[in-house]
C-alpha cells in the first residue's frame, strides 16, 4: 500500500458555533489512509457535528478542513428516517445518487452480510438489517475513508457487536480507513488504533489503553466501561472468521 | 380542434395534472405541503398586482410566487421548524392579496376565478403555457431525478456523496411556484395543494418504488382531472372542486384496494 502514510483528511483549528453556543471549539484531528479512529464523546459534545463539517454538510465558522485529492467517502448515518410515503427498495436505494449495476449491488449487499434483502422495502427491515444496507451503500464505491455516526444506534448489544465485527471486515477487505463516533463504549474503542475524547474541545486522545487511562476520560465517562470493553476485546479475539445471520 | 373549449379544457387539466402529480410526490416525501400553500395563497397577491400593473396575470402570478418561493427557502436555512412561519406567510399573503385586489381601481374582476380555477375559459395561449410549464418541470425532474430523491432520503447523504441537497431544494422551489402559476387557472390557488397531494398519496399505497410512485401519481391526476372536468358538466358543477372531488374518490378507492392487497408495502 503505497498511500498508507498518506493524509486522507485534516481539519485544523475547526470552530463551529450553533445558535451563539460553541458546538466545537479549535478541534484539529488527522486521519491517515488505512487508520481506525473512534471519537467518543458525551451527547451533545459535538461529535455529529465534526463529523458533518468533515463530509462537507456543515460549514466550520473558524478554520479549514482539507480533504486528500482521492478522498472517497463512505458515510454511514446515524439514523435514516425514510419518510413512510416513500417506497424504496433495498435495491432502488443503493442506486442513488448513482445507479449501479445488479452485481455490484449483490457483492456490496453480501459484504455488509445482508444477501438477498434486494426486493425488500426498506420500511421493512430490522434494525440491524438497515443499518447494513446503509453499509452496503456506502461501500459502493469503494471508499478510502468509511465513516459511521453511531451507526449502531438502536441495536442491541449483540447486535451492535455483530455490526462492529461486520465493518472490521469490510475493512480488512476494502483497505480503507475508518472513522467512527460512539457514545457506547462497549464494543467500539479495543478495535481503534487512536481514540478520541471529544467534549465541545479534544480532552484527549490516543490509543485506547492510553485513553480509558487518562484522567479526562475517566472524569467523562467514569471507570464503569472496563468490562463491556473487555467483552468486545473477547469476542474481537476469537471471532475473525465470517459471520452470516 | 383546439377552437372547442372542451377539448382546451381538457388539455388543460391534463397539464396541470401531469406537473402537479410529479411534483406532488416530492411535496408529499419531504411534508412539503404547507410549503404549497404558502406559495399557491401568494398567487392571489400576484392576480392583484398584475392588475394594478396591467401586466399579464401569468407573469404577476410566476413573480409573486417564486419570492414567496425564494423567502421561504431562505427561512429554512436555519433548519428550525418554520410551520408557524409558513402559516403566517402562506395566510397573510392571501388575505393581502384579496384585499389588493379589491382596491385595484375599475376592476371588478371574478375573483373566483382566481381561487378556484376557471379552467372552461382558458384560451389556445393558456394551453400552451400550461404545457410549456408542464414540459419544463418534468424535464427539470427528470434530471435531477437521482439528485432529489438523494436529497429527499437524507441531506447528510446527499452532502457525502457530492450532492447539494439545498440546491435540490431551492430548485424544487421554484418549479412549486412554475405549477402554481400553470395550475391557477385549472384548479386555482385555494385547492393547488390538493391536486399536489392527493394522487401522490393515493399512489403511495400502489407501488414499490419512487418511479413506481410518480408514473401512478401522473396517472391519476389525468384521469382525475378528465373524470373531474366530466363530472363538472353533467353535473353542472365547478371544474377545480369537481377534479379535486374524483381525486378524492379515487385515493379512497386505492386506501381501500391496498388493504385486501397483503403483498403491498
Amino acid at each position: 500500500m503505497s498511500d498508507r502514510a498518506m493524509t486522507l483528511i485534516s481539519a485544523n483549528n475547526i470552530s463551529v458555533q450553533h445558535s451563539h453556543v460553541a458546538a466545537l471549539q479549535n478541534v484539529s484531528l488527522t486521519l491517515d489512509a488505512g487508520e481506525i479512529v473512534t471519537i467518543v464523546g458525551p451527547n451533545g459534545s459535538g461529535k455529529s457535528t465534526l463529523l458533518r463539517v468533515i463530509i462537507g454538510a456543515l460549514q466550520p465558522d473558524q478554520g479549514t478542513v482539507t480533504r486528500a485529492p482521492n478522498l472517497r467517502i463512505g458515510y454511514v448515518p446515524q439514523k435514516l428516517a425514510i419518510d413512510a410515503t416513500l417506497p424504496m427498495t433495498v435495491r432502488r436505494f443503493l442506486s442513488l445518487p448513482r445507479r449501479i449495476s445488479d452485481a455490484d449491488a449483490d457483492a456490496a449487499l453480501a459484504a455488509a452480510g445482508v444477501d438477498h434483502t434486494s426486493n425488500q422495502q426498506m420500511a421493512a427491515l430490522s434494525g440491524g438489517q438497515f443499518q447494513r444496507v446503509l453499509l452496503a451503500r456506502a461501500i459502493l464505491t469503494r471508499p478510502n475513508l468509511l465513516i459511521l455516526d453511531e451507526a449502531t444506534q438502536g441495536l442491541d448489544q449483540p447486535g451492535s457487536a455483530n455490526f462492529y465485527r461486520q465493518i472490521d471486515a469490510v475493512r480488512q477487505d476494502l483497505g480503507c480507513a475508518v472513522l467512527m463516533v460512539s457514545h457506547e463504549l462497549h464494543v467500539v474503542m479495543s478495535a481503534s488504533d487512536r481514540v478520541i475524547c471529544l467534549n465541545g474541545h479534544i480532552c484527549c486522545e490516543g490509543a485506547p489503553d492510553v485513553v480509558t487511562a487518562a484522567p479526562a476520560y475517566r472524569e467523562l465517562f467514569g471507570s464503569g466501561t472496563g468490562g463491556a470493553l473487555a467483552l468486545y476485546r473477547h469476542d474481537h479475539d476469537h471471532h475473525h472468521d465470517h459471520h452470516h445471520h | 380542434m383546439l377552437d372547442d373549449f372542451l377539448i382546451r379544457a381538457a388539455l388543460a387539466a391534463v397539464g396541470t395534472a401531469t406537473a402537479a402529480g410529479l411534483m406532488g410526490c416530492f411535496v408529499v416525501w419531504r411534508r412539503m405541503a404547507y410549503f404549497g400553500d404558502a406559495t399557491a395563497h401568494a398567487a392571489v397577491l400576484g392576480v392583484a398586482l398584475s392588475l394594478a400593473f396591467a401586466t399579464s396575470v401569468l407573469w404577476g402570478v410566476i413573480f409573486v410566487a417564486v419570492l414567496m418561493a425564494v423567502l421561504i427557502h431562505y427561512l429554512s436555512v436555519r433548519g428550525q421548524t418554520i410551520d408557524t412561519m409558513l402559516g403566517v406567510l402562506s395566510h397573510g399573503a392571501l388575505a393581502i392579496g384579496l384585499v389588493a385586489v379589491s382596491l385595484v381601481p375599475g376592476s371588478r374582476i371574478d375573483l373566483d376565478a382566481y381561487l378556484f380555477g376557471e379552467v372552461l375559459t382558458v384560451t389556445r395561449m393558456d394551453v400552451a403555457v400550461i404545457w410549456g410549464g408542464t414540459l419544463l418541470v418534468s424535464l427539470v425532474i427528470w434530471r435531477h431525478w437521482q439528485a432529489l430523491l438523494t436529497a429527499t432520503l437524507s441531506p447528510d447523504l446527499a452532502y457525502a456523496a457530492g450532492v447539494n441537497p439545498r440546491r435540490e431544494q431551492l430548485i424544487l422551489t421554484l418549479l412549486l411556484a412554475v405549477i402554481v402559476a400553470v395550475a391557477i387557472k385549472v384548479v386555482g390557488a385555494l385547492l393547488i395543494t390538493a391536486l399536489l397531494i392527493i394522487p401522490a398519496a393515493a399512489a403511495r399505497g400502489l407501488t414499490r418504488s419512487p418511479e413506481a410512485m410518480a408514473a401512478t401519481s401522473v396517472a391519476i391526476g389525468a384521469v382525475s382531472a378528465l373524470g373531474g372536468l366530466r363530472a363538472a358538466i353533467t353535473f353542472d358543477t365547478p371544474v377545480g372542486p369537481s377534479i379535486v372531488c374524483v381525486a378524492l374518490l379515487l385515493f379512497v378507492l386505492a386506501t381501500i384496494s391496498r388493504k385486501f392487497m397483503p403483498n403491498g408495502s
